[in-house]
């Protein structure tokens, strides 16, 4: 329980359907904030407050369990080393693997729980080979794509109440209805442990600045910046380049070298990708049989799916999207999709270029 | 039915105490108006006031009422702090004293005062030489009589007469010892010189049955010490506001009959504690009883279970309906690792592996017995789990 109206009215809905209900707040981060100033930021004494007195009104008992070090450990280091790497990680992907599905789910486990359950929008259906995770009736707030790393196992284990529910109109008006007092509390977003929302500057407190420079394709200098890891493919804002491009057009991150703290820079057009592929994946439910496939591929949590075709080996998972993707970033999770089901994810390791190389 | 062993957080009001509350609560009348109300008011007051000098063996003019032990050593560190004389600047700290003092030594050194801190035994016990050594030219002391988390009893008199001889003041946190070991502010303070020695005693209410929102602070008459709520003259000019007059009845009421059980009660509660760690220890033969095993509060069974999260010991109990602690509780809700058990000289996992358990005026054999059913199968459970075991 974040404290959110979400996981409230999850909870809610669990107690009513007969389950026997514990509320749990994790206690993620040790220099957590007080009060909820804004909708960014996580996990506040405010937020812990908001989950106690949405579990005294449910009639739940309640417990705060500490998984900061876990939390930092897997998620926040790997967050930073990610970016030193070059790379653009998705913390949430993290915590949904490593701690809440994971951490939290074999501590339930081991006392006596059966499953975790959470206000994610996304829906469990039994499929013929087994259990299927689907897209969330809604849109608009369909997080599947979060939980797309998730496993069989781990799906075996979780309940999402919030899946078929056709809007989160419906889950705040439901909250106000049974007395919830965070029925109104606005979503948070951005990332929980940045809670001013200024990524950037979270980064050039941990890993420093350091000049370097920008570069074209072509290897000209361009520009200069005080620490490739602010940037990220695709970005456009916060380049600060002294010489124009020959176009007059804008141009884009293209790519973050960590290692000589070099950005490259180019025109739009050469954002687009043509291939992606990665070692680390892992399937939601029962793994492909078929070695080649038709999908669709989402690499962002709000992106289109694009048609696509996979390729799966022991090696890896590749990804031919049927048009090229703008803006891949190495880190990405990109969650292949067949109509509303979760196939699985894959971590994006390699990009390939859709246009022949460069001027 | 819940088996509650968690008495050193809070006991159950005694009811004479409720009653002395309500009975008192009828003289209607602030204690500080000159009128016959106020004089009524007042009279009740200075006779609660006597009473609890009594038992504490002080005399009523050092008695000054407080909200409870955290205002009581507040107003002890940062008055004895706010009134030192020239030149010293530095706070004798042990290491394994309660938040109530730790967090306010803590801000004091953000605003220039040095902290020397005192580590403690093995078995957090504060060396009165080691104690000593700490104190020469320094503005103030502080120490627990007896530890709250582990129960281990200090020598009060010996760091007392420390404290006199060089001349320091001394803060007595007593707010645990209370009811449970004999505590005299005339002979702890005996021949110390004016504003120095034991100067200031902490007491708490409710951890002698007493309600909520009462305790005390025994201020020695010669001491230097600055108030921390101003507002009025009541009590000597060191505590301000109107004074809770039914407050004050209950805890004399509830004292007196602690001080009166206190030698029998100690006698139960240590065959209780005694049958509850041996039994912990025979169900969970990795166990460790922390804290001395001989001068130890009478109802106190601190236990490491190696390998094992607090918090999901904690948990599988309360499903058990068996109330423990994990020592010292927090805003958010979240088990802290013990700051007492790392001064012990253990790590963190152990700091983040321990049980409290303390036995108070309604526990029985039907208590231990709820957690000895609970414990083995608990101890299993939480040792496969959380990241207390993973390395």
């Amino acid at each position: 329980m974040s404290g959110g109206v979400d996981s409230a009215v999850a909870a809610a809905r669990a107690v009513d359907a007969g389950h026997d209900v514990v509320g749990v707040h994790l206690a993620l981060s040790r220099a957590g904030g007080t009060l909820r100033t804004g909708s960014r930021g996580c996990c506040t004494i405010e937020d812990a407050m908001d989950a106690r007195r949405a579990s005294d009104l449910l009639g739940i008992p309640f417990y705060v369990w500490d998984f900061s070090e876990r939390f930092r450990d897997d998620v926040i280091d790997d967050f930073i080393a990610e970016y030193q790497a070059g790379r653009t990680p998705n913390p949430c992907m993290r915590c949904n693997e490593k701690i809440k599905f994971a951490a939290l789910l074999e501590r339930a486990i081991e006392l006596g729980f059966d499953a975790v359950c959470t206000g994610h929008y996304a829906t469990l259906i039994d499929g013929e080979q087994g259990l299927e995770l689907h897209r969330a009736a809604d849109n608009a707030k369909d997080q599947s794509y979060v939980l797309g790393v998730l496993t069989a196992e781990q799906l075996a284990h979780t309940y999402f109440p919030l899946g078929t529910t056709p809007s989160k109109a419906v889950v705040r008006a439901e909250a106000a209805e049974r007395g919830l007092t965070v029925a109104q509390k606005p979503d948070s977003h951005d990332i929980c442990f940045i809670p001013d929302g200024d990524t950037r500057g979270w980064l050039a407190e941990k890993v420093g600045t350091a000049t370097g420079e920008i570069v074209d394709r072509a290897g000209e200098v361009v520009g200069s910046h005080e620490g490739a890891h602010a940037f990220t493919v695709g970005q456009r804002r916060g380049l600060k380049l002294g010489v124009p491009a020959a176009d007059g057009k804008p141009r884009f991150v293209l790519e973050v070298r960590p290692v000589s703290n070099t950005v490259v820079v180019g025109p739009k057009e050469a954002l687009a990708i043509g291939e992606i592929s990665g070692e680390r994946f892992s399937w939601a439910g029962a793994a492909p049989t078929a070695a080649e496939f038709a999908c669709e591929v989402q690499i962002r949590a709000h992106a289109e799916p694009v048609p696509a075709t996979a390729s799966v080996s022991a090696a890896g998972v590749r990804v031919v999207p049927d048009q090229p993707l703008d803006g891949v970033a190495p880190g990405q999770t990109a969650v292949l999709y067949v109509s509303t089901r979760v196939l699985g994810q894959f971590t994006i390791d390699r990009t390939v270029s859709a246009v022949p190389a460069v001027v | 039915m819940r088996h509650y062993l968690d008495h050193a957080a809070t006991t159950p009001l005694r009811p004479e105490a409720r009653d002395a509350w309500l009975a008192a609560s009828e003289t209607v009348g602030n204690a500080s108006s000159t009128h016959g109300a106020g004089q009524d008011a007042r009279r009740v007051l200075e006779e609660a006031r006597e009473r609890v000098a009594a038992v504490l063996d002080s005399d009523p003019i050092e008695v000054v009422f407080t909200s409870g032990g955290t205002e009581s050593i507040n107003l002890a560190l940062q008055g004895l702090w706010s009134a030192r004389r020239d030149g010293a600047d530095s706070i004798v700290l042990p290491d394994a004293e309660h938040h109530a003092t730790m967090d306010t030594v803590a801000a004091l050194a953000t605003h220039g005062a040095f902290v020397r801190s005192v580590p403690v035994s093995a078995v957090a016990r504060i060396d009165p030489v080691v104690f000593a050594e700490r104190l020469p030219g320094a503005a103030l002391a502080t120490a627990l009589i007896a530890n709250n988390e582990v129960g281990t009893i200090n020598d009060a008199a010996a760091l007392s007469a420390a404290a006199a001889e060089a001349g320091v003041p001394l803060h007595l946190d007593a707010v645990s010892a209370l009811g449970h070991v004999p505590v005299s502010f005339r002979r702890l303070r005996g021949h110390a010189g004016a504003g120095v020695g034991l100067v200031a005693l902490s007491v708490a209410g409710h951890k002698v049955a007493a309600p909520v929102g009462i305790g005390a602070l025994v201020v020695a008459r010669t001491a230097r010490l600055d108030a921390l709520l101003r507002g009025g003259a009541q009590q000597r000019g060191l505590r301000a506001g109107t004074q809770d007059v039914p407050g004050a009845v209950a805890f004399a009421t509830a004292l007196e009959l602690a001080e009166a059980e206190r030698e029998t009660e100690s006698v139960r509660l240590r065959g209780l504690r005694d049958r509850l760690a041996d039994g912990i220890r025979s169900r969970v033969p990795t166990a460790v009883l922390l804290g001395d095993p001989i001068d130890r509060l009478p109802g106190n069974v601190h236990v490491l279970f190696p390998g094992a999260v607090g918090e999901s010991l904690l948990f599988l109990l309360d499903v058990a309906d068996v109330a423990a602690s994990t020592g010292s509780a927090c805003q958010a809700g979240v088990a802290e690792p013990s700051h007492v058990v790392i001064a012990m000289g253990r790590d963190e996992a152990d700091a983040r592996s321990v049980l409290r358990f303390t036995l108070g005026r309604t526990s029985t054999d039907a208590d231990v017995d709820a957690v000895l059913a609970a414990i083995g199968d608990a101890y299993l459970r939480a040792s496969g789990s959380g990241p207390a075991s993973r390395s």
